[in-house]
């Protein structure tokens, strides 16, 4: 069985260590939150927090304090403040320790691309092309394939890039892959799906 | 130096200009200079080009100098909230330049420290590299950027003393402390104006030396995505 949503999440949370910065994107990174356990984890957001906590009870919501997402959340008794600049001095700076994030198109080269289909809307790249630039470790979290049934995992990317190069890890529902020398490398599978059924639905090669 | 005005409308009086480059704080909604930017609209000010993260929504914050068609460019990393830019956008109305929300950060605050261009690895390999400088460092490819010098900035903050020292609250602080940095004049509207002497020199987060105007009045605040959890799940 692949992984569902949750399943993904809980598997992108194993790649935490205690005592992480972490930035998780939107969509199902945002899920990885509920599965760190009692790793000592602290999340920052990039419009100027580190520190952040749930979503606010009803009626207690600020509207001076929300996350990279515009949604209103809460701050912890570690959280603190700062300016954009200065955000994304720790995420450049290479401070932060992993992120993780979605995708359209991951190559087997670590280039990634997650912000724009030419011909589509371009809603802009907010902050994840100075993430995937600065943060040490980026971990994609992604279906294997698109709704028409096509691999996510490619030889080159065909849609703009966000970073050139710049993935280390690729959790999709299927499994665990790595970017290394000369292509992907699968590192788990999801429970019952063999690394046959993987080869056969990603078009990036795969290394042993 | 009086530092302190009555109104936006006073404290915009003989700065504004055609064609004149502007930065503003804020990021979505939070923190952004609503007054200053209703003294924009009724100044009738026109081809703005407008540094900022965003550019508002519908109807509210920067999205009110679009509706009036005052703005010819903006510098941005995210539009997507806002069905009028879009129009304007996609009709060729409007230009857009594309900013790393990084990268827009560092070019205000730059503007701000006098330096006028840096060396990043944000985008390198993108699109938003064509065209610019690439330098090697150490067997890494940088591009170059350009600081941001604007002819005003227009900030919110949550108090200031009389003298321009600003505290800012929460995630409010985003882009206004470099926005404020990179302007040749920089006004900010706070809810609150304290007496000197009443906020402690050691948490001033912007020193008044970047503020030229302030202004005092009511803001909506208005929340963009409203996002709580019940009770019985704590």
């Amino acid at each position: 069985m692949p992984w569902d949503r949750n399943q993904m999440a809980a598997r992108a949370a194993e790649e935490l260590e205690d005592g992480m910065y972490v930035n998780l994107g939107i969509g199902i990174p945002t899920l990885v939150a509920n599965y760190v356990g009692d790793k000592d984890i602290t999340l920052q957001s990039e419009n100027g927090m580190l520190g952040m906590g749930p979503f606010p009870f009803e009626g207690e919501e600020d509207p001076d304090l929300i996350n990279a997402g515009k949604q209103t959340i809460t701050e912890l008794n570690r959280t603190s403040y700062f300016d954009s600049a200065t955000s994304f001095g720790m995420i450049r700076g290479g401070k932060i320790a992993a992120a993780i994030l979605g995708a359209m198109e991951v190559a087997e080269n670590g280039d990634l691309a997650n912000w724009m289909i030419p011909g589509k809307l371009v809603k802009g790249m907010g902050g994840a092309m100075d993430l995937v630039a600065g943060v040490k470790k980026v971990v994609v979290v992604m279906d294997h394939t698109n709704k028409h049934g096509d691999s996510k995992l490619l030889k080159a990317c065909t849609l703009p890039l966000t970073g050139k190069g710049v993935v280390n890890r690729i959790i999709t529902n299927l499994g665990v892959l790595d970017v290394v020398e000369g292509g992907l490398k699968i590192v788990d599978c999801a429970e019952g799906v063999s690394e046959d059924e993987i080869r056969a639905a990603t078009e990036a090669t795969i290394v042993n | 130096m009086k530092k302190v005005y009555g109104s936006a409308e006073e404290a915009l009086d003989g700065l504004l200009f055609d064609g004149m480059l502007i930065a503003a704080g804020g990021f979505g909604l939070c923190g952004i200079p609503e007054l200053l930017i209703d003294g924009l609209v009724k100044s009738g000010v026109k081809d703005l080009t407008v540094a900022s993260n965003n550019a508002g929504v519908d109807g509210f914050g920067l999205g009110k100098l679009l509706d009036t068609r005052q703005v010819k460019k903006m510098m941005s990393s995210y539009v997507g909230e806002n069905a009028e830019f879009m129009r304007q956008y996609l009709s060729g109305e409007l230009e857009l330049e594309f900013n790393p929300q990084g990268t827009l950060a560092e070019r205000m605050r730059a503007g701000g420290a006098g330096i006028p261009g840096f060396y990043t690895k944000t985008g390198v390999g993108t699109v938003i590299a064509e065209g610019k400088e690439l330098k090697e460092f150490d067997g890494e490819d940088y591009v170059l950027e350009r600081g941001i010098f604007a002819d005003i900035s227009i900030v919110k903050a949550w108090k200031a003393d009389d003298t321009g020292n600003l505290v800012f609250r929460k995630t409010a602080r985003n882009f206004n402390p470099p926005a404020a940095m990179c302007g040749k004049t920089c006004l900010v509207e706070v809810e609150e104006i304290v007496p000197r002497g009443s906020l402690d020199p050691d948490h001033i987060h912007l020193p008044g030396i970047y503020v030229h105007r302030i202004i005092q009045g009511e803001h909506e605040k208005r929340i963009e995505q409203r996002t709580t959890r019940k009770r019985e799940e704590a």
